[in-house]
């Protein structure tokens, strides 16, 4: 009998992982001196869904993001300086904040991946 | 690509990320708006063709969406399109001013008559629109369902100019309805015993009022806090009325913060974030915060409250966004 392998998505807990994750990582983003200021004048209102969007892609879950969409998304955020560093900070803060909620360090380093696969998306190269 | 915009005789042509509303004033076309952020909808539009972009249907009541009304403001045409303005009567409602009074030196209480009792929530906020197609957003400060009136706090600006038309307005005058709209009310949920903070600067304690009555009415149990923010204690309004309450109320605490007051003297001396922070509670997982007011305030705040650990889906904010008019071309 075929035992069905978890996704990573289901093993972190689906929708409602991204729904605790959101605030931690959110709160990890806002108090990084690195980050922050990428962060300043936008509303909270408007980055939450925003932010859960980016945590279901990163932990694998069923997202429409294209690439072109990232690349329009962070356009602006190009132009002001955002590289390389800012991405390496983020998939740190995500690994913070899973750690935090006691995953393991494999399916952390799945995610990880997963949000590094965008990396040139999102830096527009 | 550029979309073309079909609006009575006329065809525009939108230029890239142009709104439908940016696009209509630019080439003479006068279209009711204010905030130009999507919050207010006096720039409801009607679709008559083409496909209307999601953004701009995204806050709408379903009455509106199923009409084909967006937001002009938040419209940026993802192909042709042909638009009208929406036909008054068929979605807005004519209200009569009834009463004015003045609760400080600079804050006016308007009540509003409408045919029918209004339904909205208290804390909810309308939008204004006078026969000139000037239209402002205000809170609701009442339950205008149970009170069969609308009830909002109008600080009154020097040079502005719904203000000046409201100081002006005569008990009989009328003027549309738009609304209601906005997440910032009261929701009984299970125990009704969740800590409740709410703070607001100026008038922002309107939509608060309202929603602190709602909550009293419907029997929170649990501790509600009300700050209310002001620059200096003349601007305080309502203060007896909430004075009484925190009183007829064990679980109400009612804290005034004049921002060039001194001490000793029933408020709080200082900044109403200092205020808000030094009481945030313990049951930071269960506690809801209502912000309203001035946008630097309610942003700012929201975010230390969130630093501090608050839920953001337990935050709720309303900022007073000032109207962005656009100078119509001539
Ligand atoms: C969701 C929402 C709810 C609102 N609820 C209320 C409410 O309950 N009560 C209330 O009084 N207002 C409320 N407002 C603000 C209101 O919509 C108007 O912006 C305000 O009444 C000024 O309009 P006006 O036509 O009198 O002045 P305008 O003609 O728009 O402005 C005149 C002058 O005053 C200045 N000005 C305008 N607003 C401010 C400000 N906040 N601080 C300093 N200068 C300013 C302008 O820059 C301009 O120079 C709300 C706004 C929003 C978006
Ligand atoms: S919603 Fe468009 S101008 Fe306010």
């Amino acid at each position: 009998m075929n035992v069905p392998v978890k996704s990573l998505f289901d093993r972190l807990g689906g929708a409602n992982a991204v729904n605790t994750a959101v605030d931690i990582f959110y709160r990890k983003v806002l108090s990084d001196d690195r980050v922050a200021p990428f962060f300043d004048n936008v509303d909270m209102d408007r980055q939450i869904p925003k932010q859960k969007a980016f945590l279901t892609m990163a932990f694998g879950g069923p997202n429409n993001y294209t690439g072109l969409d990232m690349r329009k998304g962070h356009k602006h955020l190009v132009a002001r300086g955002l590289n390389d560093s800012h991405v390496d900070a983020i998939i740190e803060l995500l690994g913070k904040t899973l750690k935090e909620l006691g995953v393991p360090d494999s399916d952390i380093a799945e995610v990880a991946a997963i949000a590094n696969s965008v990396r040139n998306d999102v830096l527009d190269r | 690509m550029s979309a073309h915009i079909g609006y009575g005789n006329a065809q525009f042509e939108a230029r890239s990320d142009e709104s439908v509303l940016d696009c209509l004033t630019r080439n003479g076309v006068s279209v009711p708006h204010a905030c130009r952020s999507g919050v207010c909808q006096s720039c409801l539009m009607h679709a008559d063709e083409g496909q209307i972009p999601e953004a701009a249907q995204k806050d709408l009541q379903p009455a509106y969406k199923k009409q084909d009304m967006f937001l002009a403001c938040q419209c940026r045409p993802e192909g042709d399109m042909r638009v009208s303005l929406p036909e008054h009567g068929l979605l807005d409602i004519h209200a009569i001013v009834s009463a004015k009074e003045m609760l400080n030196h600079n804050v006016m209480r308007v009540r509003l008559l409408t045919p029918t009792p209004y339904e909205c929530e208290p804390g909810q906020y309308i939008t204004l629109l006078n026969a000139d197609g000037l239209a402002r957003s205000y809170s609701v400060a009442n339950n205008p369902d149970a009170d069969h009136f609308i009830e909002l706090h109008v600080r009154l600006f020097k040079d502005g100019a719904m203000s000046a038309f409201l100081a002006g307005a005569n008990l009989g005058d009328s003027l549309i309805v738009r609304g209601p709209a906005g997440k910032c009310f009261y929701v009984a949920e299970g125990q009704r015993d969740y800590p409740l903070m709410l703070a607001g600067t100026g008038t922002g304690l309107a939509p608060l009022y309202g929603i602190l009555r709602a909550a009293l009415a419907q029997g929170h149990t649990g501790p509600i806090h009300l700050f209310h923010g002001v620059i200096s204690e003349g601007d305080l309004y309502l203060d007896r009325a909430l004075q009484d309450l925190a009183a007829q109320h064990s679980n109400l605490l009612y804290t005034p913060c004049v921002l060039n007051g001194t001490d000793g003297k029933g408020y709080f001396a200082g900044e109403i974030e200092t205020a808000v922070m030094t009481a945030v509670p313990a049951e930071k997982d269960s506690a809801r915060l209502f912000l309203c007011g001035a946008p630097e305030f309610v942003n700012g705040m929201r975010r230390k409250a969130f630093l501090a650990g608050l839920s953001s889906k337990h935050i709720f904010a309303d900022p007073f966004l000032p109207a962005k008019p656009v100078a119509i071309a001539a």
